[in-house]
């Protein structure tokens, strides 16, 4: 074969004092997927955001096609073939499809509608897309909106496109509709690079894999002949188990937390949360599985007392606390924690140190007022030592902490509290898996030791093998609660996308 | 070619920190030296004037120790709020609705003891001044407003409404015709201690207790969770909108004090110019200072020494202008200093092939 279509060689970028890429090479050749695999921070998205133009190497250099190339700018990047579908999208909610795909590529003052639906409907038939020109972006699913991120590169005339995390927010079934789309431009010659950390995607939809870790690209294999395993010891760097345990522990007699006919209608009248009826007992992990922005924060806000909820109720222990204020459970006595999604805007103190954040729900524990600065720094240098966190010393402040420690800050100060009832979202999202599953780890003491916990996950690997009960919530509403032991990922899929199982047969 | 790149820091030591405010400090004197050269003065020997006329008799010491104290409080009173990210700069407002306060107790009390008269004054001033800031924090918590334009525009009102008391019912008839308050009686106005007005000491310990209030206590704390993110402060189960309003009491209440030492102690009575705009001037040494209240007693200081030294100025032939000029430039460097804390740049040879 002749030289790689796409090739970085030796790229090096810094922040700062971090090395975010160091030395990296990689190359693609036309028709072929090549999968970046690597834990958070290892300078995955750095990459290719230098191959799409965001950012300028400090050295090494880019070649297409055998000659050297410099971007200045996604522009440039995008002039030469390489489109990159971000994370977040970047659509326009008011614009319909076809407005968000020429957007910026129009050389003409008239759009001619016609000739661009009709190049829009050329691509949909040769890369099996079902883009609808004319639907507005705000009533697409995150799958549609992906799509037509994919479409705007294509409509361009790209023939190389980079996916960051495509499949993060996605179900199992279209996931599968993306890798079809996938393979189908890879058929007709496109280099596509795809960003992930999900071994079984790697697996199912790449030729070759780069393995980088901490900056440095560690090995490129085939896909063929690897293993999870082996991948994931490369990526992390030392043997690890990807096992998930989930240990028997002792139900409590009735439910300590107890979930009745919630209901949460938003601003324009239509339920968030409808209708939710669910009981947590003491010594479960019952995980929640939905496409994100089913209702999982609003729910756990509204148990948390963060939101007021428009009907039903919500009991701890036998007693109701639906609408009481943080402060007003807090003051109950009622032992309750819960470890938000957003950690450094909710749950911790970004700007403030260690020993600030541990005491935030207990700083008024002694009378009087003054703060009670020795038992500060004594519990943080407790859970530092308990949590294994590492840190400089008790006063670093949190943000300059690394994402798993951070969130290990977070539990610690929970579990101090000795919470009976644990709401915990994406615990694990943005950790590594050495960190992950030192978080699993420590949900099941707390699940041993007889706490009621609330898994809200993503993963639905994790989320099969951690929980005792999976409750799959679509919409707002529950559609069935299941053993994970017997479902499949693709019923829950189903679920998540609101068919009961009963009828999954049919569809 | 060279190119050149900004990146985050990703920590730095407190001596560097330091050392980079000190040198942002020192190359704004020498620029604004180079700016007096260039208009024909003589750096040295203005820069000398500034400290000899601000503190080289006892009598010019002690005005510079005046405006000090004044400023002090000040810029505590704004400190407390401005830790929580109330952007209080309605000290002015304060000030004079303090010294209003502090009036009302004075006129209506004329022959009560010393003691007892001038404490009664502290309380209303400190609750003249604190209502004063808490309407814009109770007009925020009820329809969301933006409290940096409504305590700006509060001052107006305060200031308007002095105006109209010393051009309308409390003009002193004894004034022949002035527009003036009447003088307080002696026993409102605060004694001496070596010399200096007692006002010294209550700034002093001021500074002592905010300093524990923000560094030891809980509601310190509470304030400075609330400032960092609100819904952490909520999500922990604090009261936030009971904190905002005693922090803004306590805010307003300091800047209330500041109007009723200058009151009693300058003006000895109320006038419609007393803060000489130094509510403005607080919000500066204020920030200069990082809102840490040991810090603002320097700052403070060195700010009183700036403005007290334009009328010298003046007088030798040097406009007094002059001193706002430094004022200026030693706040531009300062502030700038904050980037090169932040951020690092660093100088690339652009194209370099790797080995």
């Amino acid at each position: 074969m002749s030289e790689p279509y796409i090739m970085l060689k030796d790229i090096c970028k810094s922040f700062g004092s971090v090395k975010a890429n160091n030395n990296i090479s990689i190359d693609v050749n036309k028709g072929e997927i090549l999968a970046l695999l690597g834990e958070n921070g290892s300078g995955k998205s750095t990459l290719v955001n230098m191959l799409s133009g965001i950012y300028t190497p400090d050295s090494g250099s880019i070649y297409i096609d055998g000659k050297p190339v410099s971007f200045r700018s996604p522009k440039d990047a995008i002039s030469a073939g390489i489109g990159m579908v971000h994370q977040h999208f970047k659509l326009i909610d008011v614009f319909t499809a076809a407005e968000n795909i020429v957007m910026g590529q129009q050389k003409n003052v008239i759009t001619r509608t016609k000739k661009m639906e009709e190049k829009i409907t050329e691509l949909n038939e040769k890369y099996g897309l079902s883009i609808v020109p004319g639907k507005k972006v705000y009533d697409m699913s995150v799958s549609e909106k992906q799509s037509v991120e994919i479409m705007k590169i294509l409509y361009c005339g790209a023939d190389v496109l980079i996916l960051d995390e495509p499949t993060a927010v996605l179900t199992p079934q279209e996931i599968d509709a993306l890798f079809d789309i996938l393979r189908k431009m890879k058929s007709k010659g496109c280099s596509i690079i795809i960003i992930t950390h999900k071994m079984a995607e790697v697996l199912s939809i790449s030729d070759r894999v780069t393995v980088l870790r901490k900056g440095e690209s560690i090995a490129t294999v085939k896909t063929s002949e690897t293993t999870p395993q082996q991948l994931t010891e490369m990526m992390v760097g030392s043997a690890v188990s990807l096992e998930i345990e989930r240990p028997k522990a002792e139900l409590s007699e009735k439910p300590l937390l107890s979930v009745k006919n919630l209901l949460l209608k938003n601003s324009d009248n239509v339920p968030v949360i409808n209708n939710m009826s669910f009981d947590v007992y003491g010594g479960e992990i019952l995980g929640v599985a939905g496409i994100a922005g089913s209702g999982q924060k609003e729910l756990c806000e509204i148990i948390a007392g963060l939101q007021k909820a428009t009907g039903g109720d919500i009991t701890f222990d036998g007693s109701s606390i639906l609408g009481l204020s943080p402060h007003a459970i807090l003051k109950k006595g009622i032992s309750m924690s819960f470890i938000p999604e957003d950690r450094l805007g909710m749950g911790l103190v970004a700007g403030m140190s260690i020993t600030d954040n541990v005491i935030l729900k207990s700083y008024n524990r002694n009378p009087g007022p003054f703060l009670d600065r020795k038992f500060a720094k004594s519990l943080a240098q407790q859970i530092v030592h308990d949590f294994d966190i590492s840190t400089p010393s008790v006063n670093h402040e949190v943000k300059k902490l690394s994402g798993g420690n951070i969130q290990k800050v977070l539990l610690g100060r929970e579990i101090w509290l000795n919470p009976r009832v644990l709401i915990t979202a994406y615990p694990v999202r943005g950790l590594d898996i050495g960190a992950s599953y030192n978080i699993y780890h420590i949900l099941n003491e707390q699940k041993k030791k007889g706490v009621a916990v609330l898994f809200i996950g993503e993963d639905l690997d994790v989320l099969k093998s951690i929980s005792d009960r999976l409750m799959v919530i679509h919409n707002g509403e529950i559609v069935d609660t299941v053993d994970p032991e017997t479902v499949t990922k693709e019923d829950i899929g189903l679920m998540m996308l609101g068919h009961s199982r009963e009828e999954g047969d049919a569809v | 070619m060279m190119r050149i790149q900004v990146s985050k820091r990703a920590g730095m030591s407190r001596l560097a920190d330091t050392l980079i405010r000190i040198a942002a400090i020192v190359i704004s004197l020498l620029l604004a030296g180079a700016v007096m050269a260039v208009m024909g003065y003589n750096p040295l020997e203005i820069f000398s004037k500034i400290v000899t006329s601000t503190t080289s008799s006892f009598t010019r010491f002690s005005e510079t120790i005046n405006k000090t104290i004044l400023l002090t409080t000040l810029s505590l009173g704004i400190a407390v709020a401005f830790r929580m990210k109330f952007w209080n700069i309605g000290a002015e407002g304060q000030l004079y609705m303090g010294a209003f306060g502090a009036a009302l107790a004075a006129f209506g009390f004329p022959d009560l003891p010393a003691p007892l008269l001038l404490t009664l004054m502290a309380l209303f001033a400190f609750v003249f001044g604190g209502i004063w800031a808490l309407i814009p924090a109770l007009i925020k918590a009820k329809f969301s407003t933006s409290e940096t334009l409504v305590t700006l525009m509060m001052n107006y009102i305060a200031f308007s409404f002095i105006s109209y008391l010393q051009y309308g019912p409390w003009k002193d008839p004894a004034s022949l015709g002035a527009a003036k308050i009447a003088r307080f009686s002696d026993n409102a106005i605060l004694p001496k201690v070596f010399g200096i007005h007692a006002g010294w000491i209550i700034t002093l310990v001021l500074v002592v207790i905010i300093t524990i209030l923000m560094k030891h206590t809980k509601l310190g704390y509470q304030i400075d969770v609330l400032g960092e993110s609100e819904t952490t402060a909520r999500y922990a189960g604090m009261n936030t909108i009971k904190i905002m309003f005693i922090a803004v009491l306590i805010s307003g209440g300091l800047c209330g004090m500041a109007g009723f030492m200058q009151a009693s102690a300058v003006e000895k009575s109320i006038t419609d110019s007393m803060s000489g705009g130094l509510g403005f001037t607080a919000v500066i040494t204020a920030w200069l200072a990082k809102l840490k209240p040991p810090v603002i007693v320097i700052v403070s200081f060195a700010f009183s020494m700036l403005l007290q030294s334009g009328k010298s100025l003046q007088v030798m032939g040097i406009p007094s202008s002059i001193t706002e000029i430094l004022q200026g430039v030693i706040i531009f460097f300062v502030l700038a200093s904050e980037f090169f804390i932040n951020y690092k740049i660093s100088f690339h040879k652009t194209a370099k092939e790797a080995e």
